[in-house]
């Protein structure tokens, strides 16, 4: 559905990605994981064109979106999550909920945006619950779904997700992570995810690469992953058995 | 019947992008981890970026038994040895083998690997699968072991030899999937002739056969006398082992698989591909293993790629059976043997070159291998009982360093036939 080939994106004079390739099937989960500087923000980016890349191109649902503008992106059927949420803090809960829909917004469909507003808030009732707050007052898990929700809005068909569990405990990180399985398993929406917690991510991920200096390293079914001794190293920290391990040593 | 459909009978240009994100990410594993293949990127001045398609990968230079053995034993593994598994070993050119590393991912992809191989040859979780490959070292046996595992059939690992034991075994235990070289399938079928076993009363259905090369004709003779559907497949221990490449139920060809492996076929002289569909060298490079990662590895097998589609669904390109060797190796009952193998073990007893010869031949379907070395001042003794103690050595050194029980023969001096400057190292009287 989303095939990224051979792209190469420079960051300033940083040369953040290299030729790297990815691809994301309907109704998949790819966890794109690696320590900070690895380029996973720059590519995710590059995916919704917030940056150019300098070689390589991006086809999305057969077409070629390499060189087209962030909004013809997200016409097409793409959204951005972006890493820290990036909510409009002054705004109203509903009012970022309904920028979500800025670029289809129109009388005639406001039957139609409303009924989608719906549907998030009845995903997450706390929104609506505060939908008249400004978004500002919103604690940082709530402001994750709100980030998700305004996402929603635009109907996509591939959602990106940068860091989604930055910041938060480490079970909201949880509840934040069922809600983007059960978009998946109940919308049929695809989820591309970069994350450091590269365990909560390839738990809940059907594939996963991993990144390092800008170089796709490693690819692979999650599980593969997790069970990868290099995976375990870097990122995901000592695991229980490593523990018994070392007492027995 | 597929194992993991959703690969074997994966779209071709959805396989491509999958190959090509999985070469490029080993490019960029083997250029971090291994000293070998970093040194040959740095001579190159190529950088794994630098290879974006899978024609810009035929500017790598291939990896060859050599190559191996010079970064004996654990100089080409891509993860410190606390990662790894298990080992096997493939029998190398002059005695020392080349040890092959699997991470415990490593394992689990065999695994899944080999029980395609035995899903397409028709194998279920139903199945009692008689494994009489040898286990140990050597791939064959611990390879189909673990893929009849996944699959969840019952698997009875009999090892190699004990043929009375073997056929006792698949009369009571009643085996319905046999595991082993062709040759020694037809050595089963006429040791149970000669035994009076009617072949009718045995459970037996499929037969996977590999190690050695074998024809149309053996596979014929098998089904018939053996009244069993024979496929064929293919491994390299330096690669993996079984599960590289496998037949269906059409049986017209080895489908590769290709999610985890890349094949080409070059001419064996300029190493230039050749045109497709003719035959040349196999070369393989694997996609996804972590421990024993080989780039462009010259396997010495001459094959040729069928790329029609198979009406078995799999969209896995085929290889045509092996047609035979680039190199001098032969192949005796299923083991890798190299004349220089021999060589070395004579000169060591003798202290001198010798002149010799191997003469192969079948009997009863099984091979034979007979050495004949030429006496010379150094071997000849008046006395009988030294020049007995002799050949007696030289047949332990050979059947412990090799695997394989030689008849040993002196000859004359002079009585083998040389043509030329060089003598004709085997003579291969085996008709395939």
């Amino acid at each position: 559905m989303l095939t990224i080939k051979n792209i190469d994106v420079f960051y300033g004079k940083i040369h953040a990605v290299r030729r790297a390739s990815l691809h994301v099937r309907r109704g998949e989960i790819v966890a794109l994981i690696g320590g900070n500087g690895a380029g996973k923000t720059t590519l995710l980016s590059t995916v919704s064109g917030l940056l150019r890349p300098a070689a390589g191109n991006i086809v999305f649902d057969g077409q070629e979106i390499t060189r087209l503008g962030a909004d013809r992106i997200v016409r097409a059927g793409i959204s951005h999550v972006p890493e820290g949420r990036l909510v409009f803090k002054p705004l109203s809960v509903e009012d970022n909920l309904l920028l979500g829909s800025y670029h289809r917004f129109s009388f005639k469909l406001k039957q139609e945006i409303t009924e989608d507003m719906e549907a998030i808030y009845s995903m997450f009732p706390v929104l609506k619950e505060r939908r008249k707050q400004p978004a500002g007052t919103l604690s940082g898990g709530e402001q994750q779904m709100l980030a998700i929700g305004r996402a929603l809005m635009a109907r996509p068909k591939v959602l990106l997700l940068d860091e989604p569990g930055m910041g938060l405990a480490p079970n909201i990180t949880q509840e934040i992570f069922k809600h983007i399985v059960s978009l998946r398993d109940k919308f049929g929406l695809t989820v591309l995810l970069v994350e450091q917690n590269a365990r909560s991510a390839l738990k809940i991920a059907d594939r996963g690469y991993v990144l390092e200096t800008g170089r796709i390293v490693l690819q692979g079914p999650a599980e593969e992953l997790l069970q990868n001794k290099d995976v375990q190293r870097a990122y995901l920290g000592r695991d229980i058995t490593d523990q018994v391990e070392i007492s027995n040593e | 019947m597929y194992w993991q459909q959703e690969y074997e009978c994966m779209d071709r240009e959805e396989l491509e992008i999958l190959q090509l994100e999985r070469l490029q990410a080993t490019l960029n594993r083997v250029r971090k981890n291994v000293p070998f293949y970093r040194s040959r990127f740095e001579s190159l001045g190529l950088e794994p970026e630098d290879i974006r398609t899978l024609d810009d990968f035929k500017q790598l230079p291939f990896t060859t038994k050599d190559d191996l053995r010079a970064n004996y034993p654990y100089g080409l593994f891509a993860v410190p040895l606390r990662e790894v598994v298990r080992l096997q070993a493939s029998s190398g050119t002059t005695g020392k083998p080349t040890v092959v590393g699997y991470s415990r991912n490593d394992i689990r992809r065999w695994s899944n690997l080999v029980a395609r191989i035995l899903v397409a040859g028709g194998v279920t979780r139903e199945d009692l699968v008689q494994i009489a490959f040898g286990y140990g070292l050597f791939t064959g046996g611990f390879g189909f072991h673990y893929g009849a595992e996944a699959i969840g059939a019952s698997v009875i690992p009999v090892s190699s030899g004990g043929t009375r034991r073997q056929i006792f075994i698949m009369q009571d235990y009643r085996t319905t999937a046999l595991v082993c070289t062709p040759s020694y399938a037809l050595y089963l079928a006429d040791t149970m002739e000669e035994m009076g076993i009617n072949i009718n009363s045995l459970c037996l259905r499929w037969g996977l056969f590999g190690g050695e090369a074998w024809s149309e004709a053996m596979r014929q003779e098998i089904q018939d006398r053996l009244k069993i559907v024979a496929t064929d497949n293919y491994g390299i221990s330096e690669v993996m082992g079984p599960g590289i490449a496998g037949e269906c139920q059409e049986q017209n060809g080895l489908h590769i698989n290709e999610d985890h492996f890349l094949a080409e076929i070059i001419n064996p002289e300029t190493g230039q591909p050749v045109e497709p569909g003719e035959i040349g060298e196999l070369v393989l490079t694997t996609l996804t293993k972590e421990a024993f990662p080989v780039i462009r590895f010259r396997t010495g097998d001459l094959t040729r790629l069928i790329t029609d589609p198979c009406p078995c669904g799999r969209t896995f390109y085929r290889l045509n059976r092996i047609l035979g060797r680039t190199d001098d190796m032969i192949i005796i009952r299923g083991v890798n043997v190299f004349p220089g193998q021999i060589e070395s073990i004579l000169l060591e007893i003798e202290g001198t070159r010798p002149h010799y010869q191997i003469v192969l031949d079948r009997e009863e379907h099984l091979d034979r291998a007979t050495l004949l070395v030429e006496a010379n001042e150094a071997l000849l003794s008046d006395r009988m009982r030294e020049t007995q103690e002799l050949v007696g050595r030289i047949r332990k050194r050979l059947a412990s360093e090799l695997g394989v029980t030689f008849e040993v023969k002196l000859v004359e001096p002079k009585s083998l036939k040389s043509c030329g400057d060089k003598q004709k190292l085997v003579i291969d009287k085996r008709n395939f």
